[in-house]
């Protein structure tokens, strides 16, 4: 690949097959057919599962729906997490397709926020902007923005527009040439061995002697447990996207290219998978 | 911007260099001594020693200052003899100057100085005002004096002919003393200072240096020019004071402190006198303490008191050039310079640190912050390093122990080293050296210094040293340095031996790092920061205990240098300039100057392993979670996208105005997956609504055309291009205008499915705004007989801003407005196409300048002589060339808001026709032909006033310094061996030759010079190693004998204008040679074969041409003036000659592409062989229509059509 943007694109369009099934216990006037679909990696799963919700409700009474939740190997998923991020956080090593069991019933009030409408998700996407904007430029960009600029990102995501998103985007990921990269790296750090749902902290791209920081460095501050000791075996794959970047990789430059479209580097540790 | 050098000397008379696109301070190693002050332009660089003699610096150049010497030898005509050597007494010397006057026998010339050397013997001058001359070169007259001819007639009694022999300065990047007068100047030199090369451009290279003695006089160099650098003589300038210091500007700004803290200002330099009349006196900025140095710019001054206080000077220009007060400013200084683009720089008063001024600009001269320079000097790593620390072991085998006892090892064994012989046995060194023992350059400085008047730095640094001293030396290293004052008892003695050393070890190869000045350098390392000194003056200044703890007062290896003079003249940056002098940690505060596009960040990652580790797993991502599911149904359905704008649009109809329109894109996926879309254009038509639109697919070019009023840019399509007539909408602000150009454009490039850079056929293009557009041949582009139309010619727009491009063999050079030579790099966006539209690496910042010009008319009455009264019926007194347009000084605005003013308005004396002293041109009434001197019938008289303005943007160019060009050319076919032949015009009219220019390396490595009798403008390279040049005088010339051997070739042949026209431009292709004159006519060089390669005849093809282009396959493209369109006539159009066959190769007529406002094109890159001669062509002729569409000029692109004139069209300009 020659280019940098050859990267944002595979980011942009990365895809994973998944298999909705009907959970068993719910009821159906008669069996549900498994729904398969290719998620984009960058959206959310109530931008992208209308055709599900629509594919089961054909099979099911109006009077036994509620508001739709997934689940995948018992975990509920997040709604406001981005789909990459639960496949490779619940689901990295297991057997494609991805395997969701779709509720109507039963909504988990203690795991999962409700979402009455997309209007929730717009509103958890850009608050996201705004936050990682905070850290980057301390919001001055986001606010030189116009409305219809916080649009124009929303909807590039909502309808998979790669060229709209970046046309727009683009002015986030800029920085003064002078500082060598944002004020702070907006990151989110999932770790399995974790009570808390993530990691997140001021971590400057930069080090006070001009060094750009890598995400070793950023691994070694935050979660040191991930890093593998010398004659250690390797227990944790750090994951992003789906993939392991090295970790000498600079984080200014994964928090350019590898972030996802609410600008938030979201890095997964995972396990090594045993087998 | 070419990098240039900022100078500077360091407090031990070392001299160094920092290269504006450098990150560290070089050494100049071969310098003969140590140097106390330093001043630099940007071609050479002056120096004052510390033998007080004064040293010059050329640097050098692939093109050689050569000056050329001619004598006439004169002959006349007697029955008996002939033509012989006798003369009658009454004649003019046998040998003599082209006047008759002076006599000059060839061996009366002498070199002027040792860096001189003959380039060659005398020979006979075989050119007579363009055309050739007889084998023995005479001219014939009737008598002297007298018009000559070539031709001998039958009253020809005189003759004469031109002998001509060219001497070079050798004295190349290297310091060569400027030989002292005979007349020996009463006393030695203390200060120097050159500039004023503003003031005039003739001759070229005129320098003014300004030199201060020790007793106070001032002196000015005569006769300072590019072919005789080292000037004439020294004139001495009278002055009401003694002067300690002096400054001069570039421009006429000549400033200079006396004795007693006053300044004194110099008036009445003009380019006539840049010596100027007289002094006025100013007082210094404070009453109580007196000025001690000053510096001047183009119109600023600044100004350092005794007390080290900064001051800037208000209100300085060329009018007023002594200001109106003094503004303080912050910051503690001892020496300043004001350089290129009035930037300062300055050496620090507490920690010598040489300092930037940041945020300098034409609006805000005082700029905003100082900010140290903390690049660090060459050496200074590896004198930290582990093999300097060997290498010094072996040398100082003696003193191991020593160093073990020291705590930092590595900056302990350089304070060894540097302390000379501190810890080692003298024997050694003395036996080894077999220089003499004692260098008396070390110490000269202090021992010359006269007084410690303010500007002796050197002196005054001895003084700050002994002060500082007792408090700076109470330091906790204490414990050790006694260890290691002992081994120091010999070094009195050795003193001289330590010096030597260093001499001594330099011949050692490796080690010569260790030469004398980098010795002192190592210890300079240590020395705090106003703590102090080397070691030669600090020795036999000062007891050797004092000198010891000073020396070991040490902080580590990365205390910076001490600095005593400063030089920014030669230094061209300004305050967008990116610098790698700082370091990253120090600015954080510092305000942010440009913001950089995540495209330009990366560049240096895109190799970095972990890159490539990225891009590797993301494909295996791609491969293991979609490749086994692609029969899988997308989450999201692709949908339209629709973005719209409140525009203004140039409507259709007359009276053409701009109207409020509604603009709309609507983008879809095709089905065959390529992105496609409409543009619409919703405007209401007498109260009815309607709308015009345009299928993206059929879009052939979008050319932005920026005023200072809209922000505006044309659509075209191919029908549009016919008519001359595009879509011309406005956005509301210039940002909106680029976010619609980027979208649409890469709309445009996707529905064609362009993506990447352009290839190695790509056909490049640059409108008269410099903007650079590229399109993609198809095959069938050149096929005869029915070819592509070239109005569906598809044009991208590449970033960057150029005055001329030329491709061949794959690789594409550009010339800018300022003649900087640019190489394209390969990439693609850039400018206003960023992110998605653009290549991350490769693009780099471009910026570019140019003049805009005014004219001052006046008109003669009888009262009051010239006055700015005209009469009613007059153009405007102040007013562009034609005289419609009022153009006053302050109303005038730069061409567009890229461009920024950077100079202030100037007489331009460089007007054709020549002006008076006072940059006037006489003639008898407006409009009408303007000559430079006043004549008793004229009655009116103008003169053009030039500023300034500057252009910053990015694109995929890099620059290729130093020299500047005015013309270059490519091989267009792919070379034989690997180098690819290219020539350039320099823009004083040298011809050059590149090495190295290969597909890898565009850029070259270094350029030759060919030598030639006269300037030339225009050269071309076609197949064959054919090279075909234009001199200034408008005659032709071939090169013999060029080969991928002989690079450069063997000769110049002169070929013979077309009768009574001067050619101005030549493209030589395969076997085609065609040529542009200036009047517009095009010519087909006639009769050229292998064995004759100067042809025999000039063919006339068309007029109204104003560029030619013949590519490889000897198509002929031109640029046209006088197209007609729907609306008017357009000029400057892309054309294309048809029928061009190897029977016909002048072709038959005239296919119109892209136009209105075009200058330029190359299409010397497509070799692309049309089908019927491509075996696979079936299928890639195929699509030629969805691959070929662009752009039609119109009659607004810039003022430019409008100049277009009212004549019937030629025979050549009808349409198909």
């Amino acid at each position: 690949m020659a280019d940098d943007k050859d990267v944002l694109r595979d980011v942009w369009f990365g895809r994973i097959p998944t298999c909705f099934t009907l959970n068993p216990d719910e009821v159906t006037e008669r069996e549900a057919e498994p729904y398969y679909l290719l998620l984009p990696r960058v959206s959310y799963l109530p931008l992208v599962t209308d055709k599900v919700k629509k594919h089961f409700l054909k099979v099911m009474r109006t009077e036994d729906v509620e508001e739709i939740w997934f689940e995948h190997e018992g975990t509920p998923l997040k709604w406001h997490y981005p789909i990459g991020v639960l496949f490779d956080f619940h689901a990295s090593n297991t057997v494609l397709p991805w395997s969701i069991t779709v509720h109507f019933k039963n909504f988990p009030d203690v795991d999962l926020l409700h979402c009455p409408s997309n209007s929730v998700v717009e509103a958890h996407f850009m608050s996201s902007i705004k936050e990682a904007d905070a850290l980057k430029h301390k919001s001055q960009v986001v606010n030189d923005m116009q409305k219809k600029d916080h649009k124009q990102l929303w909807m590039g995501l909502q309808n998979d527009k790669f060229d709209q998103f970046w046309a727009m985007n683009r002015k986030l990921m800029e920085y003064p040439t002078e500082e060598g990269g944002f004020r702070y790296i907006p990151f989110r750090i999932y770790q399995t061995t974790s009570d808390r749902p993530f990691i997140q902290k001021l971590f400057r791209p930069v080090s006070t002697e001009g060094n750009p920081h890598t995400l070793f460095d950023l691994l070694k501050e935050m979660c040191p447990d991930a890093l593998t000791k010398d004659g250690e075996e390797k227990r944790f794959q750090v994951v992003i996207h789906g993939i392991e970047p090295l970790l000498e990789t600079p984080l200014q430059w994964l928090s350019e290219h590898l972030s996802h479209p609410d600008n938030f580097l979201h890095i997964c540790i995972i396990p090594t998978p045993t087998d | 911007m070419p990098a240039s050098l900022l100078w500077a000397v360091d407090v031990h008379g070392r001299i160094y260099s920092l290269s504006s696109a450098g990150q560290q301070w070089e050494l100049w190693r071969d310098a003969p001594m140590e140097f106390k002050r330093v001043t630099a332009a940007q071609q050479c660089c002056w120096s004052l020693g510390c033998d007080n003699g004064i040293y010059l610096n050329v640097f050098a150049s692939d093109v050689p200052v050569r000056y050329r010497e001619e004598t006439y030898e004169n002959q006349r005509w007697n029955p008996v003899d002939g033509f012989s050597e006798r003369l009658l007494p009454s004649d003019r010397w046998q040998w003599s100057d082209v006047t008759g006057l002076q006599h000059q026998p060839l061996h009366g010339f002498q070199l002027p100085s040792s860096s001189w050397e003959w380039e060659g013997d005398w020979y006979v001058d075989e050119n007579f005002e363009g055309e050739p001359t007889e084998k023995e070169g005479w001219t014939y007259s009737i008598d002297f004096p007298s018009t000559y001819t070539k031709d001998k007639k039958w009253n020809s009694c005189v003759r004469r002919r031109r002998w001509i022999r060219y001497r070079r300065y050798k004295a190349m990047d290297t310091w060569a003393k400027i030989p002292s007068q005979p007349m020996s100047l009463p006393d030695p030199f203390s200060d120097i200072s050159c500039g004023g090369w503003e003031v005039t451009e003739e001759p070229r290279g005129r320098l003014s240096l300004w030199a201060v003695s020790l007793q106070g006089k001032v002196w000015f160099r005569e006769g300072i020019c590019h072919h005789n650098p080292e000037g004439s003589s020294w004139e001495e300038v009278p002055l009401p004071g003694e002067v300690v210091q002096i400054s001069c500007g570039p421009g006429d700004l000549v400033w200079a402190v006396l004795w007693e803290g006053k300044l004194i200002v110099r008036e009445g330099i003009t380019r006539d006198c840049p010596k100027g009349l007289s002094w006025a006196l100013v007082e210094g900025p404070s009453p109580e303490v007196g000025a001690s140095h000053v510096s001047v710019g183009s119109s600023v001054v600044w100004a350092v008191t005794k007390d080290n206080k900064v001051w800037f000077r208000r209100g300085v220009n060329s009018h007023n050039p002594c200001g109106s007060g003094w503004i303080s400013m912050v910051g503690e200084m001892i020496t300043i310079s004001v350089g290129l683009h009035d930037q300062v720089w300055a050496v620090g008063c507490e920690d010598r640190a040489v300092y930037f001024r940041q945020g300098v600009t034409f609006s805000e001269l005082s700029g905003k912050t100082w900010r140290a320079i903390s690049a660090p000097r060459d050496g200074e790593r590896s004198h930290s390093s582990a093999s300097s620390h060997q290498s010094a072991g072996r040398y100082f085998s003696g003193e191991v122990q020593a160093q073990s006892v020291v705590s930092d090892a590595d900056s302990d064994v350089e304070k060894g080293s540097g302390d000379g012989a501190t810890f080692t046995s003298p024997e050694p060194f003395l036996g080894s050296s077999s220089d003499p023992p004692c260098n008396p350059a070390g110490d000269a400085p202090k021992a010359r210094i006269p007084k410690v008047t303010s500007d002796s730095f050197i002196s005054e640094l001895v003084s700050d040293r002994d002060q500082a001293k007792p408090s700076k030396d109470v330091r906790v290293t204490a414990a050790v340095l006694e260890e290691e004052v002992l081994p120091i008892e010999g070094e009195e003695s050795l003193l001289c031996t330590g010096e030597a050393l260093p001499s001594a070890e330099s011949r050692g190869g490796p080690g010569s790092q260790w030469s004398n000045v980098d010795l002192e350098e190592a210890q300079n390392q240590q020395i705090q920061t106003g703590a102090v000194l080397d070691s030669a003056e600090t020795c036999s200044l000062s007891s050797v205990t004092t000198f010891t703890l000073a020396g070991e007062d040490s902080y580590g290896a990365e205390e910076p240098p001490m600095w005593a003079w400063v030089s920014g003249g030669g230094c061209s940056v300004d305050s967008s300039s990116q610098l790698n002098w700082f370091s990253s940690s120090a600015n954080t505060t510092s305000l942010t100057q440009s913001v950089q596009s995540m495209s330009l960040s990366v560049s240096p990652a895109q190799t970095a392993a972990w890159r490539r580790q990225i891009c590797e797993q993301l494909s295996e991502r791609s491969r293991r979670e979609m490749d086994d599911f692609k029969h899988y149904e997308q989450a999201i359905e692709q949908s339209v996208w629709v973005k719209k704008g409140a525009m203004q649009w140039w409507r259709d109809w007359k009276p053409h105005k701009w109207i409020d329109v509604q603009f709309a894109f609507e983008q879809f996926s095709g089905p065959d997956g390529n992105k496609d879309g409409i543009l619409f254009i919703y405007y209401n038509y007498y109260e009815e609504k309607k709308y015009l639109h345009a299928f993206i697919n059929e879009v052939t070019i979008l050319v932005p055309v920026l005023n200072d009023s809209k922000h505006t840019f044309a659509i075209y399509t191919d029908e549009r291009t016919k008519q001359r007539w595009p879509i011309r909408v406005a956005a509301a602000t210039e940002l909106e205008m680029y976010d619609w150009l980027a979208l649409l454009s890469v709309s445009c490039c996707e529905s064609r499915g362009i993506r990447g850079p352009p290839s190695k056929q790509a056909i490049w293009s640059i409108t008269c705004k410099g903007d650079v557009f590229v399109s993609e041949p198809c095959p069938a582009l050149e096929a005869v007989p029915y070819p592509t139309p070239c109005d569906q010619m598809f044009w991208r727009q590449v970033g960057g801003h150029l005055r001329m491009v030329e491709c061949g063999a794959g690789i594409v050079w550009g010339v800018g407005y300022d003649h900087t030579a640019w190489v394209y790099t390969g990439g693609y966006g850039g400018g206003c196409f960023q992110g998605l539209a653009s290549s991350t690496d490769n693009i780099y910042t471009q910026t570019d300048v140019k003049s805009v010009y005014i004219y001052e008319n006046q008109r003669w009455n009888p009262v009051s002589g010239y006055t700015s009264r005209g009469l009613p019926t007059d153009r405007y007194m102040w007013s562009n060339a034609s005289g419609l347009r009022e153009c006053t000084k302050t109303s005038t605005r730069p061409p567009s808001p890229q461009w920024t003013w950077v100079s202030d308005w100037a007489v331009d004396y460089s007007v054709s026709g020549g002006t008076d002293r006072e940059g006037w041109q006489y003639a008898a009434d407006f409009p009408a032909t303007f000559h430079g001197y006043k004549t008793m019938k004229d009655f009116v008289r103008r003169r053009r006033w030039a500023r300034k303005c500057k252009l910053t943007t990015t694109g995929p160019w890099q620059e290729v310094p130093p020299i500047p060009l005015s013309d270059v050319t490519v091989l267009p076919c792919a070379a034989a061996s690997g180098t690819i032949p290219l020539w350039a015009i320099s823009n004083k009219g040298d011809v050059l030759c590149r090495l190295g220019v290969t597909a890898l390396t565009p850029a070259g490595s270094s350029w030759l010079h060919v030598g030639t009798d006269q300037p030339f403008k225009s050269i071309s390279i076609g197949a064959a190693g054919q090279v075909w040049a234009i001199a200034r005088d408008g005659s032709a010339f071939h090169r013999g004998s060029v080969s991928p051997q002989n690079p450069a070739g063997d000769c110049w042949y002169h070929i013979p204008s077309p009768a009574k026209q001067k050619l101005k431009q030549v493209s030589v292709g395969r076997t085609s040679i065609c040529s542009v004159d200036e009047n517009g006519n095009l010519w087909y060089r006639q009769g050229v074969t292998p064995s004759y390669p100067q042809g025999s005849s000039w063919d006339h093809i068309s007029n109204n041409v104003r560029k030619v282009s013949v590519g490889p396959l000897d198509q002929i493209w031109i640029i046209a003036d006088k197209v007609q369109g729907s609306q008017s006539l357009s000029c400057g159009t892309v054309c294309h000659r048809l029928g061009v066959q190897p029977i016909e190769p002048q072709g038959q007529q005239w296919d119109y592409g892209i136009g209105g406002g075009w200058d330029h094109i190359t299409v010397r890159g497509n070799a692309t062989e049309p089908p019927r001669i491509t075996l696979f062509s079936q299928k890639d002729s195929a699509p030629p229509t969805s691959h070929s569409p662009p752009p039609g000029g119109d009659a607004e692109l810039n003022g430019l059509m409008e100049a277009a004139g009212r004549d019937a069209q030629p025979s050549t300009t009808q349409r198909l």
